[in-house]
């Protein structure tokens, strides 16, 4: 005889029937701030698809393709490409860029000798170190008009320190140093501003502790100090190879990437391509290899913050 | 605190260190100093080659008066108000929800798209150019305010999303649990409780992104075209063009230019500074 399964009537409602209904308050909430967290971020979104993710495809789309901007598109395949490779100009900007990125990584040790010479408690301190930084606060056709004039080969400061006028922006040899000198001013004041913030946040325990065992001047910098500072130090380096990469404003009002092209870099030769000659697809074609080089300290920065968040 | 504090060096040293203070700033700032002193100098002066030394005669007025009606650099100027102050505000309003949104609801994809916003901060410009173009003159908005406004919101919102979700995510996060508890929709949450409190990082994004958009020159030259709403950057290096010889007038011009970003950093400086080192001293 089978087992009579008895009927069991529960006058409670059961632990799983609880859960459900848990479950589905939770998760009718829990929908409810999804849909909320949708229009909260919707704005952003929007914006930043149409105006930076959809440009980045449409440009790699792009280079691909022979247009000057008003006839219909042809495709061409890798022809732009392997036409870039080939030009004399490609390679003058390459080798700028890497100039520029060399010279520029000098940013950050002048920004933290800076901090450090200003790192005192005298009188008048606050308004110095304001004044130090003031010049990352101007914009790049100021401080390139500046510095044009600086180097005037007529009357021009520089000429007048020297004796005798040097024409730096017209003389290919000069004009790229000239450039990135006037661009090392800013980014110093704006290294020097970090390695400052950073220098306050200094354990002063183990510095004091570090003076007692004898450590002074630079290996208390070099063993001391510095571990303390390496985040500081980081983000002084980012923000300078992408200045670096980003030279834009200073050639265009400086030089306009001449004389005979001889100091342009992949931004401005971008630039040049597609306003100037009506070359969009070649244009395209430089602008995606500079953001192939970009990509590497992209990625690499990414993963640094995602690994913080994990 | 490093280095050693002066008070405990040698008398002879502590003296010449503050005697290399004023020396020292003096060379850094010497560019500014020039701009600002061939900004008073008459022409007559220039003409004469008398361009470094103490101006003989003031023409501060008339040289600043004719920047300023001479050619259009008051228009330049109203420009870059009309074209900076919406752009502040948009990209801040559109990132402290984004910001809002990334740091208190756990979704999928929520590390997926901060990451999509930290990375925009760090694309080349060059390579948005050709289609930004073209999205502006297809929607009609190439060479208009609101073109560049659109823009610049967009291509800031990136980074002051990534300031300001780091930002909320540092607040009690109960605080905002309990005002659901009592019933607060999700709006109400974040227009009364979590903006009063991000007052301090919303005034440090608003004069970094303030300086970033005034100062902008690339942007202003993709996407406008003579003089109608060019902003003042642009109205500057075409003074150059204009008047190499005028170095007076183009320092006039140049000052104008910097005076906006150059005293919203006096006036702001503490919260400047909080922007520009985020995140450097953590992490």
């Amino acid at each position: 005889m089978p087992a009579q399964t008895p009927a069991i009537t529960p006058a409670r409602p059961l632990p799983s029937d609880l859960a459900t209904a848990s479950k589905l308050r939770r998760r009718s909430s829990a929908s409810r701030r999804n849909r909320a967290a949708i229009w909260f971020l919707a704005p952003a979104c929007l914006m930043t698809a149409v105006y930076v993710l959809y440009p980045i495809f449409y440009t790699i789309y792009l280079s691909f393709f022979n247009w000057d901007g008003m006839m219909k598109p042809e495709f061409i395949g890798l022809a732009n490409y392997v036409e870039m490779l080939h030009a004399p100009t490609f390679h003058v900007a390459l080798k700028n860029n890497l100039t520029w990125l060399l010279l520029f990584l000098l940013a950050p040790p002048a920004g933290l000798i800076a901090a450090l010479y200003l790192n005192q408690k005298v009188r008048g301190i606050r308004l110095i170190k304001t004044l130090f930084f003031a010049p990352f606060v101007l914009s790049g056709v100021v401080v390139g008009l500046i510095f044009s004039w600086f180097y005037d080969p007529t009357f021009g400061l520089l000429t007048l320190l020297l004796g005798h006028g040097v024409p730096v922006l017209g003389d290919p040899r000069y004009v790229t140093f000239g450039i990135i000198f006037a661009a090392l001013w800013p980014q110093t004041a704006y290294c020097m501003i970090l390695f400052l913030t950073g220098l306050t946040s200094i354990n002063a325990d183990q510095v004091e502790a570090a003076r007692m065992e004898g450590a002074k001047g630079w290996s208390m910098l070099r063993y001391v100090i510095l571990p303390q500072l390496r985040s500081t130090t980081f983000m002084a380096f980012v923000v300078t190879i992408i200045g670096a990469l980003r030279s834009f404003d200073l050639i265009s009002v400086m030089s306009s990437g001449g004389p005979f092209e001889s100091s342009t870099v992949l931004a401005y030769y971008t630039y040049d391509q597609a306003i100037k000659y009506y070359r969009q697809g070649y244009s395209a074609a430089i602008a995606v290899t500079l953001f192939a080089i970009m990509l590497i300290y992209i990625v690499y920065q990414l993963r640094r913050l995602l690994r913080d968040e994990g | 605190m490093f280095p050693m504090p002066i008070e405990k060096w040698k008398a002879s040293n502590r003296i010449l260190y503050k005697l290399s203070l004023p020396v020292a700033l003096l060379i850094w700032l010497l560019p500014i100093l020039a701009v600002l002193v061939t900004s008073v100098r008459s022409t007559d002066e220039l003409m004469e080659g008398n361009y470094w030394g103490w101006p003989k005669d003031f023409a501060m007025l008339d040289n600043y008066r004719e920047a300023l009606t001479a050619s259009p650099m008051l228009h330049y100027f109203w420009n870059s108000c009309l074209i900076t102050i919406p752009s502040v505000i948009g990209a801040i309003a559109l990132a402290s929800m984004a910001g809002y949104a990334l740091s208190t609801y756990k979704f999928r994809g929520d590390t997926l798209l901060f990451a999509t916003f930290v990375a925009c901060n760090f694309v080349p410009q060059q390579i948005l150019m050709i289609p930004v173009r073209e999205i502006s003159v297809s929607l009609g908005l190439f060479n208009t305010v609101s073109g560049l406004i659109l823009f610049h919101v967009a291509m800031q919102t990136g980074f002051c999303t990534l300031f300001l979700r780091n930002f909320i995510k540092q607040l009690p996060y109960e605080m905002i649990e309990a005002a659901r508890i009592e019933g607060a929709g999700e709006w109400t949450v974040f227009y009364r409780i979590v903006l009063p409190l991000i007052r301090p990082a919303l005034a440090a994004l608003a004069v970094l992104v303030f300086t970033f958009v005034w100062n902008d020159y690339f942007w202003a030259l993709c996407l406008t075209q003579g003089d109608d709403v060019a902003p003042i950057t642009v109205g500057v290096a075409a003074l150059k063009g204009q008047w190499t010889t005028a170095w007076n007038l183009v320092s006039a011009g140049s000052i104008l230019a910097a005076i906006p970003s150059v005293l919203l950093f006096f006036l702001m400086q503490k919260q400047f500074v909080v922007g520009l080192t985020f995140g450097a001293s953590k992490g």
